[in-house]
């Protein structure tokens, strides 16, 4: 048995009592790198918001271990940045150093190098003194996965992370998420492109606001599953009952 | 010749030493303030706030005559009061954030305003509208001088958070939970700020210091360490220049001040390395790569 990184325990997520995640179990272990997969409307991204502890379940819960909720860095599908604040790229990304730096500490030259390795890492060592508002979609993605990078946090959540990139880029980011996997980070990412999945994840949860299939990626994502994943987000009911489903602890 | 022009009246003139020595105060802690202000694009808060400090400032000259404490106290507090009530009403209500502090700064100065007629002159409401510059008196000199030194202590404490949360502000929140106290600390700052210029340059004029400055200095910085020096520095020579306008010509200090940082802006404005001519005369040559 792996050790355990995070617990989906009956968890259900949803806005105005409406399930948009619902009844979800299952568990993720320590160091997995996990593709989240459905049907838009899914409640892929409800799934990683209740994670990262913006949404609250209406039902359930995620326990997490070793790790607390500050522990988690969550990079969401749209981040609210200020483009045209007047800001370099080089301070965008050390921002990333917050929990070591808190409110007050200045940048040590350790850290300095360690910003301008992360810029590297994903090709943007000459942007570091350009102003952010200067960036391209994907270059701000690039600098974004910097500032993950320099967070070292243990559990790494990514929503549509490579969602309008081109094929360069998008490669550069899932070799930065590959490494992740090596230093035995867990990182759960919600994607599209099945060819990228099958070829960087080795496991895949398949969701429709109820748990299709969770495993290796081969089998999960096989036709038959694929197509009971459509067919679930299709059946919503706008009169719908209050659940009556009982928890199976309470079974 | 020169020095008499620029130099004599302040060496002469005890009052205009006063005058200038608090304007310079004021440039160096509201200016930095307004500058985050207009980062956070809460340029307008600062009026609404501006106005919102009228009837704590009148109560406390009703109490107790045009005595500073008294006065700076009942600002504070009537600020305070309305930046509390405002962000309470938009997080519990539908209301947004903006129209629950119009409504509230609206009350307030209405309230003001009554309580000035009822007892005081016209004279008194000028005073409190448009202060009285060449008036200072040591206190409040030193009233100026303190709030400033705090302001600059606490920005230099403040300044990281409140940057993210100018930039980020959902990035802040999940990294560290200085996020409402920052918020809470700037509008605080923000309050006493404008207590501070009230004395100086009244509760309209003060917040002329705070904008715009910091909306000229946006034409030539990129950066924000960059865009507070110069906010502050174009906030000094606006203050200077129109203290000598004013002497020289007989007119009233607060507007010429305002007036002068004003003038400074629209030559930021055009001329600035991101201002409407430098603009367009970049626009019609590019570079290689």
């Amino acid at each position: 048995m792996h050790d355990l990184a995070l617990e989906f325990i009956d968890l259900t997520l949803g806005y105005d009592s409406h399930p948009a995640v619902h009844h979800l179990q299952a568990s993720i272990a320590r160091g997995a790198l996990v593709a989240i997969v459905g049907p838009n409307g899914a409640g892929k991204s409800t799934l990683l918001k209740g994670i990262a502890g913006s949404l609250s379940p209406l039902a359930g819960e995620i326990r997490m271990h070793g790790c607390r909720r500050r522990d988690i860095a969550y990079l969401p599908q749209i981040v609210d940045i200020d483009r045209s604040f007047p800001v370099s790229v080089f301070d965008l990304v050390s921002t990333g150093l917050w929990r070591e730096l808190g409110a007050l500490g200045g940048l040590s030259r350790t850290q300095r190098q360690r910003v301008g390795e992360a810029l590297a890492a994903v090709g943007l060592a000459h942007f570091a003194r350009r102003a952010i508002g200067s960036l391209s979609g994907g270059q701000l993605q690039r600098a974004l996965f910097a500032r993950l990078r320099l967070r070292d946090a243990p559990v790494i959540i990514l929503d549509e992370p490579l969602a309008s990139v081109d094929v360069e880029t998008a490669q550069t980011l899932l070799d930065v998420i590959e490494q992740w996997h090596a230093e035995q980070r867990t990182v759960l990412a919600v994607l599209h492109d099945l060819d990228q999945i099958h070829r960087h994840f080795p496991e895949t949860l398949l969701l429709s606001r109820e748990l299709i299939a969770f495993g290796p990626t081969r089998e999960t994502l096989q036709p038959s599953n694929m197509l009971r994943a459509r067919q679930l987000t299709e059946a919503f009911d706008e009169q719908a009952q209050a659940c009556r489903r009982r928890t199976p602890e309470a079974a | 010749m020169i020095d008499e022009f620029f130099f004599a009246p302040f060496s002469e003139f005890s009052f205009m030493r006063r005058a200038l020595v608090g304007c310079m105060a004021l440039s160096l802690g509201a200016t930095p303030i307004g500058v985050f202000l207009m980062l956070r694009r809460m340029s307008l808060t600062g009026d609404a706030m501006a106005h919102a400090i009228l009837p704590g400032a009148a109560a406390g000259f009703l109490f107790a005559g045009l005595s500073l404490p008294a006065m700076t106290l009942g600002g504070a507090l009537a600020g305070m009061a309305v930046a509390l009530a405002a962000g309470f009403v938009s997080r519990s209500t539908v209301l947004r954030e903006d129209a629950s502090l119009a409504a509230f700064y609206l009350i307030s100065l209405a309230l003001g305003v009554l309580l000035v007629s009822t007892r005081g002159t016209n004279l008194d409401l000028m005073h409190l509208l448009f202060g009285a510059v060449l008036a200072l008196n040591d206190e409040a000199v030193l009233l100026i001088a303190s709030i400033a030194s705090f302001t600059l202590l606490a920005l230099a404490a403040l300044y990281r958070p409140l940057v993210l949360e100018c930039l980020e502000p959902a990035f802040l929140r999940s990294v560290s939970r200085m996020s409402p106290l920052t918020h809470h600390m700037f509008l605080a700052l923000v309050v006493i700020n404008l207590v501070g210029g009230f004395h100086a340059l009244g509760t309209l004029m003060s917040i002329g210091v705070m904008i715009l400055p910091a909306a000229a200095a946006r034409f030539w910085a990129r950066d924000i360490s960059t865009l507070l020096a110069i906010a502050v520095s174009l906030a000094v020579l606006g203050s200077y220049t129109g203290l000598l306008l004013s002497y020289h010509a007989d007119l009233p200090t607060g507007s010429c001040i305002v007036l002068n940082i004003g003038a400074l802006y629209i030559i930021s404005l055009l001329l600035g390395r991101d201002g409407l001519v430098t603009t367009w005369y970049r626009s019609t040559r590019h570079l290689e790569a």
